[in-house]
């Protein structure tokens, strides 16, 4: 059945929530990610496909709710904005030590602290790098539009079970706040007890039965040779999913000298830059990686073999620029052009920024 | 000199339930924690509910119980083992949830998780031990520690000018709607433990009869934080703890929670 | 076909739903459509704003430098948003608490008197669809039977029997606007 509706990123969230066969969200309000929560509330998914939905008392809470749903094979989620996802990050660590699947979506704001509730790419660092302690990582997914904040619910579920890992969807107050058309053709119903049971009585807290030893969900291990294998293990997932999950797209690559890599709502208003850049008789393509991480390292390295700069324009200090730059090994000129606090750029100021350093 | 017993149903005293596993458990001798899971373990036999059962252990001394009952397991963060709970009892229903907390799992970094999971009502069992003092981490005060009584972080004796007073979080949660069920026990002796276990499973058939929360605190020792030998905790326990962590029921709702 | 408009004023004017009914009846002719308010606590008094895009094409940015029309409701506005009109393009304001009227002569300028009007006909709730009516007049970029119909999709079934008095406020809103230069 196809739908289509013109809705907010944050509706569209809930809405694909509740098609994608989720058992349960847990979340608790913050600008400007709230209407996730309110969405999900007014459609009464318990009704419907018996998805429980939570109001938490905190993000701490949440994603330890989360935490524990997961524990029990189920499709679980959350959402928050910065300064939430700051209080998830104890969990988070633990939801990746314990190897659990899940979906935290982070519409983000302006920091650092209470900073801003206006839109930001400032937390790529906290997604992709340094979320909390301990050597883990995160499958990381950039929507640019409303309909892949819809889709990449789907996604990241299908991730996170693929893997046993949790996954960021890392939107902005942007894409979450603007209203787009989106097409709802995905749609899944949840697994059935039997199909939970088929697909985690391996791992998860199904209950203990005369078929298997108890399950026991922890990232404990105070042996560690042991603690050193687990973590062994999971840097193999990590390479293994590296090589495997890059998603990025690609535009007007072909004949380009520069080329500009730009993730999430600062892609969409770079595309305008680059049309602009193009009409002036400038050579320039436009690469978004859909995964922050794993990051399109290889095919940045590929272009910096042949082309003669690299612009990155993001809504912070300079974050994914850093990931570039590693790929790129200096082999060519990289730039990086930011706002931050909230302020937000133009395609006029992208272009200008083009026109100023590719010469 | 060999020494054979031969089990028949005449001379067989006392069998320990399959349930609990056979390895050996870390805690101190004298520890209460070792009975506590003695009593679980023998709950959820009796009622059947191995096969249901999803134990929610803390981080704490306790943070091993997984080692040792044979069900299911999620071993909680810091503090968050009702929030974990609440998850796996909304979203399985037709399962025994509980969680096994300490004082300060539960009375200090868990104050939160703990409250508003009392206070929604979640259909769970929260096992409750409170024995004054962090055990794990080499024997801090915790939230419950007596006034006077002396603790790495308060070797002076807990002063309330400078660390606050003791708290009975148990007749805090009792004024919650969402909860059923609130008592206060100990295991020191054997007609101690039995009572205890009774009201273990009072608590289980609230929380499978969709009655609300039901809180079970377990005063205990810990000799070896209280540095004291076992027979010494035990009595220390009776003529300190008692007086102001008073047992018995605290909570006994007669009708069932408001939809 | 493209038309990036932005409509600012009051928070509390009926910005933002003002941009949504244009949006509904975008989707309802096939368009591509994107609503970006600027989003935030100043919703009663503070100023809002909200770009619409509406194009037969996939829209890139969402976010726009310039404007081919800017709807102003108020003196702020009128200061931040009047230099952004793309050459040639249009600016629509309300006279209603204006003391600096447009001054650029490369664009074309259209006024109401809408806040006044839509006071003196008791139809102070319709003042955000009057607006609208005046726009379409001058930027028939949908259709008002467009309108109609994203109304009847994108309100509950017991708010239809405001559409009538919505078809009015646009009739009326198309008779109110009136060519400055």
């Amino acid at each position: 059945m196809e739908e289509i509706k013109l809705i907010k990123g944050n509706e569209a969230v809930a809405e694909g929530a509740i098609r994608s066969g989720c058992d349960g969200y847990f979340g608790y309000p913050i600008t400007p990610q709230s209407e996730v929560l309110e969405t999900l509330m007014e459609l009464r998914p318990w009704e419907s496909t018996g998805m429980v939905v939570v109001q938490a008392e905190s993000e701490v809470s949440s994603i330890n709710m989360v935490y524990g749903g997961a524990a029990c094979g189920k499709r679980v989620m959350t959402s928050s904005s910065s300064p939430g996802v700051s209080l998830m990050a104890e969990g988070l660590s633990y939801l990746a030590g314990a190897e659990l699947p899940c979906l935290v979506v982070n519409v983000q704001r302006g920091g650092p602290g209470l900073g801003t509730i206006q839109p930001s790419q400032a937390d790529y660092f906290q997604a992709v790098k340094g979320t909390a302690h301990g050597d883990f990582k995160m499958i990381v997914l950039a929507p640019n539009s409303v309909q892949e904040m819809y889709d990449h619910v789907f996604d990241g579920f299908d991730l996170a079970f693929k893997y046993r890992i949790p996954v960021m969807m890392l939107s902005d107050g942007i894409i979450g706040q603007m209203m787009e058309k989106v097409v709802m053709t995905r749609q899944r119903p949840r697994w059935t007890k039997e199909e939970v049971s088929q697909i985690s009585d391996s791992w998860a807290t199904l209950g203990k039965h005369a078929g298997r030893e108890k399950n026991v969900i922890t990232s404990l291990e105070l042996d560690s040779q042991i603690m050193e294998k687990r973590n062994e293990h999971l840097q193999a997932k990590y390479r293994k999913i590296e090589a495997a999950e890059v998603r990025f797209e690609e535009s007007q690559m072909e004949d380009a000298e520069y080329v500009v890599v730009a993730f999430g709502s600062s892609a969409r208003i770079a595309s305008e830059a680059v049309s602009m850049a193009r009409a002036a008789g400038m050579k320039v393509g436009l690469l978004r990686p859909i995964t922050l991480w794993p990051f399109p390292t290889k095919r940045i390295e590929e272009l910096a073999g042949r082309v003669k700069g690299f612009l990155v324009p993001e809504l912070n200090a300079g974050q994914m620029v850093e990931d570039v730059r590693l790929a790129v090994n200096g082999k060519v000129p990289v730039w990086h052009y930011g706002r931050m606090g909230g302020m937000i750029y133009s395609p006029e100021d992208i272009f200008n920024e083009l026109k100023n350093n590719a010469r | 000199m060999s020494f054979q017993v031969e089990i028949t149903p005449e001379n067989k005293v006392y069998g320990k339930t399959p349930l609990l596993t056979d390895n050996v458990m870390h805690y101190c001798p004298g520890c209460s924690h070792g009975t506590i899971h003695k009593l679980v373990a023998e709950v959820i036999e009796e009622m059947g509910l191995q096969d249901k059962t999803i134990g929610v252990s803390p981080v704490g001394c306790s943070v091993f119980a997984y080692n040792y009952i044979h069900i299911d397991w999620i071993q909680a963060a810091h503090g968050r083992a009702c929030a974990v709970a609440t998850a796996a009892k909304r979203l399985t229903p037709e399962k025994m949830v509980f969680t096994y907390q300490g004082d300060g799992d539960l009375s200090a970094i868990g104050t939160a998780e703990s409250i508003h999971a009392c206070n929604r009502g979640e259909n769970i069992v929260v096992i409750y031990v409170n024995n004054a003092i962090y055990g794990m981490t080499g024997g801090q005060m915790a939230p419950t520690t007596l006034l006077g009584m002396k603790t790495a972080t308060s070797p002076a004796g807990r002063e309330a000018a400078i660390h606050g007073y003791p708290y009975k979080i148990a007749e805090i949660v009792s004024m919650l709607d969402g909860v059923c069920y609130v008592t206060r026990q100990s295991v020191q002796s054997p007609a101690a433990a039995r009572k205890a276990k009774k009201a273990l499973r009072q608590a289980f058939e609230n929380a499978m009869a969709g009655k609300g929360l039901s809180f079970v605190e377990m005063v205990s020792s810990c000799n070896s934080g209280w540095k004291q030998s076992p027979v010494d905790a035990n009595k220390w326990m009776e003529e300190n703890m008692f007086p102001f962590y008073k047992l018995g029921d605290i909570k006994v709702a007669t009708e069932p929670k408001e939809a | 076909m493209k038309e990036t408009v932005i409509i600012a004023g009051f928070g509390g004017q009926g910005v933002l739903s003002m941009g949504k009914i244009l949006a509904y009846a975008g989707i309802v002719q096939n368009f591509e459509v994107s609503w970006m308010p600027a989003y935030g606590p100043e919703m009663r008094g503070g100023t809002a704003n909200v770009t619409v895009i509406l194009s037969d094409k996939a829209i890139s940015s969402p976010i726009a430098g310039e404007f081919d029309t800017a709807v102003i409701l108020n003196q702020q506005s009128m200061d931040k948003f009047e230099s952004k009109v793309k050459p040639g393009g249009v600016l629509i304001y309300d006279t209603n608490g204006i003391t600096r009227h447009p001054e650029r002569t490369d664009i074309e300028v259209y006024a109401m008197d809408a806040t006044e009007e839509a006071a003196r006909r008791d139809m102070a709730r319709m003042f955000n669809t009057m607006v609208l009516g005046g726009y379409l007049a001058v930027r028939p970029v949908v259709k008002i039977e467009s309108i109609v119909e994203g109304l009847r999709k994108s309100l509950p079934e017991r708010a239809w029997k405001l559409i009538p008095a919505n078809e009015k406020a646009l009739a009326t809103g198309a008779e109110l606007i009136r060519k400055v230069r």
